[in-house]
């Protein structure tokens, strides 16, 4: 018998999206989604960001980005972890039209109970949208999910 | 570049929770038993590289506390880059000895997952905080996504992903440091409950506990040590993008590849499948041990799957791969990676606890990130192939 004693840590931060990626958001109060084009090789990155990881070189040029694309791949999460959404929710990525990276997201619009027939629903290469909040305020959760174009 | 071997490997037991002991008296055992396997002292230990991923913890920097257990007055020196922290800590104490600045360094790791009530949590502060973490990722749903990509493009099934389960519970049966201990066939993989589709409970790794000390030597200090030392024959470790969706495609792990090709160039391994004898791959899920084998050659792209399943990967196979029992059955995450190389180090010695027959040369692996780093090490009864 040993004995044990409890820990937790609860600390706050606050995270700076910095000058470049406010735009990003910014637009995001408008239900639009901005990328950056990055000069060398030419592609768009969403999410932006400042430097072409790849090329090494500043990526000033905003281009925006259709609110809708194709998922490449999916998840359901159907236990409940700590702090985490409550079970079950989708996540997956999406690669947004005039995109050439995709974002980590939520998926919706759809039952998720059965993860055979979401992952049928939201099979590689199917076309989805975005369903926004009604009164979107400047961050990523502005965008609830994205759901199939044709239901 | 010096000649540097491996002399002494040292494991705790892997538990869910070891309450018997503090971190430091983990770390404390970790390198106690690396000296004894290796018959030397501390004071002979010149330099210490330490691993660990700190919030696991609930420590901020525990190198501090764990610096106690053997770090001194020497020169110290930690790592810390997710999943392949444990490896990329042998590397760094690797380069110690290879670059001539010590003669005998040791590379230790300590991780207490289990006193972490909930990894998830943990590892979804790993995402962007403000573009990726809404999306409630974590390790086990990223891996789910390079699974659903693989299933959809190769055709993989869930019976195959289990397959790679059945034999990882029956190789940690015979490892007495495994955390899992599980007699199971494949219908206990496939109804076992459904974490992050498609994977499953049983597809996934615990949160372990534990300790792993590796000792490296210069060649002629390596040889007055032991007659069995695991020689280093090379060693790679290479960064992706951070984003997850930048990959372009998930079913092929990249980066791996390109490691892998370099690290099989400086080695001189020509064909990895004929060269390597047994490989310690990182895959805390199912899918990823196939991911490994085809990034690296053992396997051609989209026919990993079958390894498993046809037993290509069992310790009589072809390709014994993970004969520990691997992350699947043990997961201290900062000291994973070099438990990987422990084991592997310990086959080439001939003194693995599930030893696969004329083992010449082992690799080791690890990756980490939101699928960002990999490492690579490979070690080899000859000093050369």
């Amino acid at each position: 018998m040993v004995l044990k004693f409890e820990a937790k840590w609860e600390i706050p931060f606050v995270h700076s999206a910095g000058e470049h990626g406010t735009k990003f958001f910014e637009a995001l109060k408008e239900k639009r989604i901005m990328g950056v084009k990055c000069p060398k090789c030419g592609r768009v990155l969403v999410p932006p960001r400042a430097f072409c990881e790849r090329c090494f070189v500043d990526t000033a040029d905003w281009v925006e980005v259709k609110d809708e694309g194709i998922v490449t791949t999916v998840t359901v999460t159907y236990i409940k972890f700590t702090g985490l959404p409550d079970p079950p929710y989708a996540t997956g990525i999406v690669r947004l039209d005039g995109a050439d990276t995709g974002m980590l997201c939520l998926l919706g619009g759809i039952d998720l109970t059965d993860w055979k027939k979401v992952h049928e629903t939201f099979k590689p290469g199917t076309k989805v949208k975005a369903v926004w909040k009604d009164e979107p305020e400047g961050k990523i959760t502005d965008i609830l999910y994205f759901e199939p174009l044709e239901k | 570049m010096k000649k540097v071997a491996v002399v002494g490997v040292g494991q705790t037991k892997f538990r869910t929770r070891r309450n018997d002991k503090t971190h430091p008296e983990l770390t404390f055992e970790a390198i106690n038993k690396a000296l004894e396997h290796a018959d030397i002292e501390m004071k002979d230990i010149e330099a210490i590289a330490y691993g660990t991923m700190d919030p696991f913890d609930g420590i901020y920097c525990p190198e501090r506390w764990d610096v106690i257990a053997g770090g001194i007055g020497k020169s110290y020196m930690k790592i810390s880059t997710g999943g392949t922290t444990g490896l990329t800590t042998a590397l760094a104490a690797y380069e110690h000895v290879a670059s001539g600045l010590f003669d005998i360094a040791m590379a230790v790791c300590t991780q207490r997952v289990g006193e972490c009530v909930d990894a998830q949590p943990v590892l979804n502060t790993a995402v962007c905080p403000i573009y990726e973490r809404h999306s409630g990722a974590g390790a086990i749903s990223v891996a789910a996504i390079q699974a659903t990509v693989h299933m959809h493009k190769y055709g993989t099934t869930e019976e195959d992903m289990a397959w790679v389960s059945v034999k990882d519970h029956k190789n940690a049966l015979k490892n007495p440091n495994a955390h899992i201990k599980l007699d199971i066939g494949i219908e206990e993989v496939l109804n076992s409950p459904m974490i992050c589709s498609p994977l499953k409970l049983l597809e996934c790794c615990p949160r372990s506990d534990g300790a792993c000390a590796v000792i490296f030597a210069s060649e002629d200090v390596a040889r007055k040590i032991r007659d069995n030392p695991a020689w280093v024959l090379g060693e790679a470790t290479i960064s992706d993008n951070y984003f997850a969706g930048d990959r372009p495609d998930l079913s092929h792990w990249d980066t791996l590849s390109i490691a892998g090709r370099r690290l099989f160039r400086a080695a001189g391994i020509d064909d990895p499948m004929k060269d390597i004898d047994v490989a310690e791959l990182y895959s805390p899920f199912t899918i990823q041990e196939i991911l490994d084998l085809e990034a690296l050659g053992f396997a051609k792209k989209g026919e990993g799957k079958d390894y498993a399943r046809e037993g290509i990967t069992y310790p009589d196979g072809k390709m014994p791969t993970n004969p520990s029992g691997g992350v699947l059955c043990t997961n201290p995450i900062g000291a994973t990676g070099l438990v990987r190389l422990a084991e592997a180090s310990l086959q080439v010695m001939g003194e693995a606890s599930n030893q696969i027959d004329d083992v010449e040369t082992a690799l080791a692996h690890a990756w980490g990130g939101t699928l960002q780093f990999h490492t690579l090490m490979i070690v080899s009864s000859k000093k050369r192939i």
